[in-house]
């Protein structure tokens, strides 16, 4: 079984270096019959432009997507650099470099790996996923009978922040670097996905598709991990299926249906704020054009902010969405849970994630209420601030940066839930529900907590939960997202995920349950 | 309460759960000068989750419940010493670094030490056990994987001698373990759950040992335990750690030669006070001169502890109160056995007594009920396997309900995790077919569950 495992390791290290190798290897080249589709798509007037790829480009051959780009985006800001000078606006190429040079080499079709993506698809999806199972599967013999398995958690280098976990923060962080700021180096990464994506959605793939694939094979692949872990616990696999479920229909598979039959692609089950481009005009300009599909998505979205989320908050708190619904909470709970104990639990880190949730809250509503004020009065700044830049601001920074970056790049430093806890503006919204209207609570068995510490450990948020349970107070907190973990790790069944009626959910006491009865009375009353 | 406005100070020996609980409600209901003092860390941790530190679950600043600055914030001085002399006349304390301090009222609360009963070979090089954090360190040197330690064996057969027998088997290291009772803690449990963790310890394939004793320890030259021998069998079993755990008693050897009365433990009132005045006694030293209840007179529970704390404080602070443990209850884990109890269940039934026991076909789950035979009062349930709610049992042992009314309402009482299967189908009808009687199994309420008046919401 130890020998399968290391097999497995073997397997899936190799399927992960053919993947990153991916990124040196191919032979690139514009042929002048897809220069003149670039021109034609892209509505190039800009002769500078044309004399320079004509010269440079068409038709050479570039040994990777690096020499490629670069050869690109020199072309473009030459020609930008002439036209600015000129004052020739109109020819001036307004693309992002980075997408632009993407969407070119993408188009290229060249290379290796373009011409054999089922080959490669193989080497790199199909080795990762076969040696991840082999070395997660003997772990149903390794790890003994159902019940607690975090021996080793923290002697293991890859989830103490040890060496491996060095090693899988810089992967993870290049990862989402590459996704979302240099789409023109992991073309060939994209071209995997082709055949998946066409028979999907009948078009080619984007870098995002490429994301949304390998997010639901991550998922799935740790999923069976979680299964096997927690197969004690049926909270846990139920939870485990269902945010599987709502990846793999909602955010994947049902945007893509969605485009094979030229609707919108939409997940629908992805509220605003988090979703927080919702609401942009290029948004709301294209779900009203497409008629009554459009408007549809549009009720359901603001029906879903404003009373799906509180009312299913209000019954079950706010675990209904993050830890069984959500898509970054779906990761976080399978790719992340080998590293939810590295969360901070000190007052200090609670104090800063106070401001910061709640920081993104108030940023994102700020830059829809702008939105919606340009979308109605059509002025394209309000009070001298531009609402374009102000979204772009906000996307890249909470969007990109915090919730891709660090919100997953960040797992095996800061633990599995950076995002979550500091920077998802719904979570921020859910949490104050949860707070102050909700049927939910973490009860507090009596007396029976022993102070061992493992449940603060274990809370992906960050929560000390012990700081309670040792009092005799249940847990009632904004950022708990009701993972579970804390109730099934407890030595002493001293923990329990409740909803029940709001009278006494909040309960401090002076003294618990199992002292004297007068003395309880007496100085619980006070 | 209106907080104490005095210079009064306070000075606590132990930062264990009691003293730190006393500490911490000395300071609610008061401004008093307090001074907690230690030997073994500076810092309070928790003593039952060493074994985790060992396992890899936690790492030893996660066993400390309060960050740093709480104790600065509120102003609680922590001082590290051993205490060599107590001056009761003059109400100062000694220490062995030739330091002293002054207190107005003083309270002892420094726990157990492990019992050693003298067998040859016992302080050898590889012989430790488990309960400060010292025995933590000795274990990592002595028994850090099993390439160093080739096997331990486990003497005593309680509660820390199966969790060692846990943490070992964490590092895959092979245990013989050593249990003078034909079953194990059948002091305690009754037969039906004995066997159960008795099964549950071999197929940990923990090689345990029933009716066996220790006889003596031998070494090789370098004074390294070498193997053991037991009593019965004299048989010799190779090994290089040998982990003693034969229970705790009260740690009060400091107090030699003081007026302080002793028996086992600090001998205290119901009032927690020591024969001498402003001199108070709390959690595992203090002993009981007429005990609670069925309770024991030294009672080295973790939440006793803590209830000692609670009512010492309030005693301190001008409220003379008694120490008046409401019913009994405890829990434990043997391996992955999780096992609650409360109210009593005595290992063989006293005379008025009826017993009714289920046991799931999974060999893991199992409940044990004691009741009274003629007015059919329930009198303690032991649950493993099955969560079970606190306040649910406190209520009906104080309000003397029926064992009838327990299993109706089995389904308020459960605590289990969401959608973990239930059985109180099964259990009400076995009971139904054992005792003749006719109990309807109400739905779970949580209308009663959260009105439980004690819990004085």
């Amino acid at each position: 079984m130890k020998t399968l495992q290391q097999i497995g390791l073997g397997i899936f290290l190799t399927g992960l270096a053919v993947f990153v190798s991916l990124l040196f290897v191919g032979s690139y080249k514009l042929t002048p019959a897809q220069f003149e589709e670039v021109i034609q798509s892209k509505g190039i007037q800009s002769e500078v432009f044309l004399s320079e790829f004509n010269n440079q480009i068409v038709g050479k051959s570039f040994s990777n997507s690096h020499a490629f780009s670069a050869a690109l985006i020199s072309a473009l800001d030459k020609a930008n650099a002439t036209h600015k000078k000129e004052r020739e606006w109109s020819k001036v190429i307004w693309s992002k470099p980075n997408s632009f040079a993407y969407d070119i080499i993408k188009s290229t079709e060249a290379g290796v790996v373009a011409k054999n993506k089922a080959l490669f698809w193989w080497l790199t999806f199909g080795l990762g996923i076969l040696g991840a199972l082999l070395f997660i599967l003997p772990n149903v013999v390794l790890l003994g009978p159902p019940g607690i398995k975090n021996n080793g958690i923290w002697h293991s280098k890859a989830t103490n922040r040890g060496w491996i976990g060095w090693m899988t923060f810089l992967f993870l962080v290049g990862f989402y670097i590459l996704l979302y700021f240099y789409p023109n180096y992991i073309v060939n990464w994209v071209y995997l996905v082709d055949p998946i994506s066409l028979k999907l959605s009948g078009n080619l793939a984007s870098q995002w598709f490429l994301y949304g694939f390998l997010y639901c094979v991550v998922m799935t692949v740790m999923a069976v991990r979680m299964y096997i872990k927690y197969r004690n616990n049926k909270y846990q696999t139920l939870r485990t299926t269902s945010v599987l479920f709502f990846q793999i229909v909602f955010a994947f598979l049902i945007p893509e249906i969605l485009v094979r039959f030229e609707r919108p692609w939409y997940d629908f089950k992805n509220a605003f704020p988090l979703d927080y481009d919702f609401f942009f005009s290029w948004n709301l300009k294209q779900l009203i054009a497409e008629g009554g599909f459009g408007l549809f998505i549009l009720v359901w979205g603001i029906v879903l902010t404003l009373v799906v989320v509180p009312v299913m908050v209000y019954f079950f708190g706010k675990r209904w969405y993050c830890s069984w619904v959500c898509g970054c909470g779906g990761l976080a709970e399978t790719l992340g849970d080998p590293y939810r104990h590295l969360s901070n639990k000190s007052l200090g880190a609670w104090k800063l994630e106070r401001w910061m949730v709640h920081g993104v809250l108030v940023f994102a509503l700020v830059i829809t209420g702008f939105t919606l004020y340009s979308y109605f009065s059509g002025a394209s700044s309000v009070i001298g601030i531009k609402t374009q830049s102000l979204q772009d601001t906000y996307g890249f920074l909470i969007g990109s940066v915090f919730a891709g970056v660090i919100g997953t790049g960040f797992y095996p430093i800061f633990g599995n839930r950076v995002w979550c806890r500091f920077g998802c503006p719904l979570a921020a919204y859910l949490g104050i529900v949860q707070r102050f209207k909700s049927r939910f609570r973490i009860t507090t068995n009596g007396g029976q907590c022993i102070s061992c510490g493992n449940c603060s450990t274990y809370c992906e948020q960050g929560i000390d939960v012990r700081a309670y349970a040792q009092k005799g107070e249940n847990i009632v907190r904004s950022s708990c997202v009701g993972c579970g973990i804390c109730s099934a790790i407890c030595p002493r069944g001293v923990l329990k995920l409740e909803n029940g009626p709001e009278k006494g959910r909040i309960n401090p006491t002076e003294i618990l349950l199992g002292n004297d009865v007068d003395l309880v009375q007496l100085l619980n009353k006070k | 309460m209106q907080k104490k406005i005095s210079p009064k100070s306070i000075v606590i020996l132990g930062n264990g759960i009691s003293g730190i609980t006393a500490a911490r409600h000395i300071r609610k209901h008061s401004e008093y000068q307090i001074t907690v003092v230690s030997e073994e860390h500076p810092y309070f941790f928790s003593r039952t989750a060493l074994m985790y530190v060992y396992m890899g679950h936690l790492k030893f600043e996660h066993t400390q419940p309060y960050e740093k600055h709480f104790w600065k914030k509120n102003k609680i001085d922590l001082k590290q010493g051993r205490v060599e002399t107590i001056d009761t006349k003059n109400k100062i304390l000694q220490f062995s670094d030739g330091e002293a301090l002054g207190y107005d009222s003083l309270i002892l609360a420094t726990g157990s030490k492990p019992n050693r009963f003298g067998w040859k070979g016992q302080d050898a090089q590889g012989v430790l056990g488990l309960y400060h954090k010292q025995d933590l360190e000795s274990l990592e040197k002595f028994a850090p994987d099993n390439q160093a330690c080739r096997r331990a064996v486990i003497v005593g057969g309680g509660l820390i001698g199966i969790e060692l027998a846990e943490m070992l088997h964490s590092r895959h290291i092979p245990v013989t373990f050593l249990v003078r009772e034909t079953s194990f803690w059948n002091g305690v449990l009754p037969e039906g759950e004995s066997e159960l963790i008795n099964r549950e310890i071999r197929e940990k394939g923990i090689d345990l040992r029933l009716n066996t004793n220790l006889k003596e320890i031998k070494t090789d030259e370098n004074g390294q335990v070498r193997s053991i021998v037991t009593e019965e069998e004299c048989e010799e079993i190779l090994c290089t750690v040998v982990g003693l755990t034969t229970g705790v008693s009260p740690n009060i050897s400091y107090l030699k030669g003081s007026d302080i009365t002793t028996n086992r433990g600090i001998l205290v009132n119901r009032y927690l006070e020591t024969n001498l005045p402003d001199i108070y006694a709390i959690g595992d030293c203090a002993e009981q001169q007429e005990p609670v209840g069925q309770r024991r007179p030294v009672e080295a529970v973790w939440y006793t502890g803590r209830m000692m704390g609670e009512t010492v404080a309030q005693t301190i602070c001008g409220n003379r109160t008694a120490y008046q443990p409401g019913p009994w209850f405890n829990s434990a884990k043997f391996f992955d056995i999780e096992y609650q109890t409360y109210g009593w269940v005595w290992a063989k039934p006293k005379e008025n007594e009826a017993r009714f026991y289920w046991e799931y076909t999974s060999g893991k789950k199992c409940i044990h009920l004691n009741f009274d035979t003629k007015s059919r009062m329930f009198i303690g349930i032991n649950t493993f396997g099955i969560r079970l709610r606190h306040a649910f049992f406190d209520r009906v042992l104080q309000e003397g309900e029926t064992v009838d009314y327990v299993l109706e309402h089995f389904a308020d009482a459960n605590f289990d995790p969401e959608f973990y299967p239930q059985h109180d189908e099964e259990i009400i009808n076995q009971f139904n077919r054992e005792q003749g009687a006719q109990l309807q199994r109400k739905k779970r309420s949580w209308k009663r569950i959260f009105s439980i008046p004690s819990q004085s919401l």
